[in-house]
């Protein structure tokens, strides 16, 4: 190697440690710090929304029934003094108000799609470790996740929500499952390019156990994907769980989740359209937060993965 | 290729049988006797005892599993708990509208998105890229009841240039059939647009950057020729890949939009199905809806293998 030629090496290698770290990267990303703050903000609303409302999203108020937004109504309190209340988001056909079953039907959204994400993720993963690594169990696993992933997963998601129940927890098993093959794929592909590199022989070579390998070499190169597709997960979870409950075959209806409250308002579309709208705009926004935050993750974290939907 | 070709088409089976066990396992693994919960809340026993019967459930479960998918083979779907009538035949009846919306979606996806991605990858950079581009996540993130809706208000309730919802078929005058279908296959198409315009520029991206479309623009071949006889053609394959993915997506919309417009189609029926407890049906439906997901991806891989001489395997 001439002198030159190590110079090139030198200052590629500084090049290579002055390279600023992955949060730097992310938080200079537009779309990223787009999403990032909206999903935020979001996140505030549903934390805080027993501070945002003054009414109970469930408490039913017939002599309020599909009122427009900013319609303004005196309800009684337990005590029997009367109180002014505005409806900002008009009410529904119940006489519910619709602005808090929105600020509260964010939590619902949140939960399901960290929830679902986390579920499948942890899944997938474990999964398509084994899967990857062992020959004779990828077989199997992979004929079996094609399966699943043939069966279309809403259709997959109605059906095991309806044969277990409708319930949150039901909801969040039913959409988990039909994304558990993508995540399996996805280790899985990266298991068996890992599996070939030098480093993963070496540790063969001196006898490491297999598990420690797939700990301690393996898994962590699975990490900056799965956080990518983590994220759209949550994405596609959300939207999920909001086409369950608006088909009415999600979470019971009286809990507020905005699928729920569009379902609600379908019946009176033309007149009151509000019921459908505000729900659908905190909705689209929250799903748009997800998927530009996953892109700016994507093209920072790991600028390789094609999106992978 | 013969041999990858017979490969292919074999390697449907295995995928379809795991499909069947997984969709036969789901209502025997739910707590509880299966033909109580088909017969529902207000069976008698005797009602639940002829279910049973019908179900062959006192036979060991691989019997079953044999017994069904026999049926399912000579086309024999059983009969609809719920309507009182054969499974194939209730299909046979909505089959017409799902096909027809399906079609049309497909179809003004691609001659959108297509063009779309095209010009902005060779736009790259520029403001038209940025908004396609911008626009397409937006178009990934809205779920099809709400640009649905969105429509539905404007075009049907304060424009009024198309009904609200609902659905004519074919057989009673064309004019009336496409006129209903715009509507709700607008809105199912943007997400598809979404994902074929992404494709597309990502797949003409690459194309455009190869030796052979520099060669084209050397020997003087005009743009418009580079690009549709030598970069689209060579970045088909991507997003032809897309297409057959998509149809998943496509049959999940289907059964939203199908519910958001009143249409009367195979989503409406199992939608219906499923809220029913119609478990003969329901099975049938994701049965077929299954077998198209994957005979289609099949075709499409068929196809590259002797469209494409690049392809072996």
């Amino acid at each position: 190697m001439t002198t030159e030629a190590i110079q090139t090496d030198l200052t590629e290698e500084t090049e290579a440690r002055s390279r600023p770290s992955a949060w730097s990267r992310l938080s200079q990303n537009l779309s990223a710090r787009i999403g990032g703050g909206l999903l935020l903000l979001i996140a505030l609303i549903g934390l805080f929304a027993s501070f945002l409302t003054t009414l109970d999203p469930t408490e039913i108020n017939p002599s309020n029934r599909l009122k427009s937004p900013g319609h303004e109504a005196s309800i009684r309190d337990d005590e029997g003094k009367k109180h002014k209340v505005t409806a900002h988001m008009g009410t529904d056909s119940l006489g519910r108000d619709i602005y808090s079953r929105v600020v509260y039907g964010s939590r619902i959204s949140l939960v399901v799609g960290i929830a679902v994400a986390l579920i499948s993720v942890l899944a997938g993963t474990l999964i398509g470790l084994v899967a990857g690594y062992f020959r004779w169990v990828d077989a199997i696993v992979m004929r079996i996740m094609d399966g699943l992933m043939a069966i279309p997963a809403i259709l997959l998601a109605i059906s095991l929500v309806s044969l277990s129940g409708a319930s949150l927890f039901a909801v969040i098993f039913a959409i988990s499952i039909p994304e558990i093959p993508r995540v399996v794929r996805l280790v899985r592909s990266i298991v068996l390019t890992i599996r070939e590199e030098p480093y993963v022989e070496a540790a063969i070579s001196v006898g490491t156990p297999t598990p420690k390998i797939l700990w301690r070499h393996v898994l962590p190169n699975t990490i900056s994907p799965l956080i990518v597709q983590g994220t759209f997960i949550c994405g596609s979870a959300i939207l999920l769980e909001a086409i369950l409950s608006f088909l009415g075959v999600g979470i019971p209806p009286e809990t507020p989740t905005w699928g729920n409250i569009m379902a609600e308002g379908r019946d009176f579309f033309q007149i009151h359209p509000h019921a459908i709208f505000f729900p659908a705009i905190f909705l689209s926004l929250t799903v748009l937060a997800i998927n530009m935050l996953g892109d700016g993750m994507r093209d920072t974290l790991d600028p390789r993965m094609d999106r992978n939907i | 290729m013969a041999t990858y070709l017979i490969k292919r088409v074999f390697s449907v089976i295995p995928v379809m049988l795991v499909v069947a066990v997984i969709v036969f396992m789901m209502l025997r693994l739910t707590p509880g006797d299966p033909a109580a919960i088909i017969a529902g809340d207000a069976a008698t026993s005797q009602d639940i005892a002829q279910i049973r019967d019908k179900l062959g459930l006192e036979e060991p479960l691989i019997a079953q599993f044999g017994i069904w998918i026999g049926n399912m083979l000579t086309g024999d779907f059983g009969d609809s708990f719920y309507y009182k009538r054969t499974v194939s035949s209730m299909i046979a009846d909505r089959v017409g509208p799902t096909l027809a919306l399906a079609t049309f979606t497909i179809f003004l996806a691609c001659i959108v998105a297509v063009p779309l991605g095209t010009i902005a990858a060779y736009k790259q950079g520029s403001w038209l890229d940025r908004t396609v581009m911008g626009m397409s996540v937006v178009g990934f993130s809205v779920p099809v009841f709400v640009i649905g809706y969105i429509m539905i208000y404007i075009f049907a309730v304060k424009l009024d240039w198309f009904p609200v919802q609902g659905y004519q078929p074919i057989s009673d005058g064309i004019g009336g059939f496409i006129y209903r279908l715009i509507m709700p296959s607008m809105a199912l198409s943007v997400i598809f647009i979404a994902l074929i315009a992404r494709m597309t520029r990502t797949s003409v991206l690459e194309v455009l950057n190869e030796d052979y479309i520099r060669t084209a623009r050397a020997k003087g071949l005009a743009e418009s020729k580079v690009m549709t006889r030598h970069a689209l053609r060579n970045a088909a394959v991507p997003i032809v890949t897309v297409i057959g993915f998509a149809v998943a997506i496509l049959i999940g919309g289907v059964v939203v939009t199908e519910s958001v417009f009143v249409i009367p189609g195979l989503g409406t029926l199992t939608l219906d199905a499923i809220q029913g407890r119609d478990y003969p049906t329901v099975q049938a439906l994701i049965m077929l809806f299954s077998v198209v997901y994957v005979l289609i991806n099949l075709f499409i891989d068929v196809i590259y293998t002797i469209l494409d001489p690049r392809i072996r395997y």
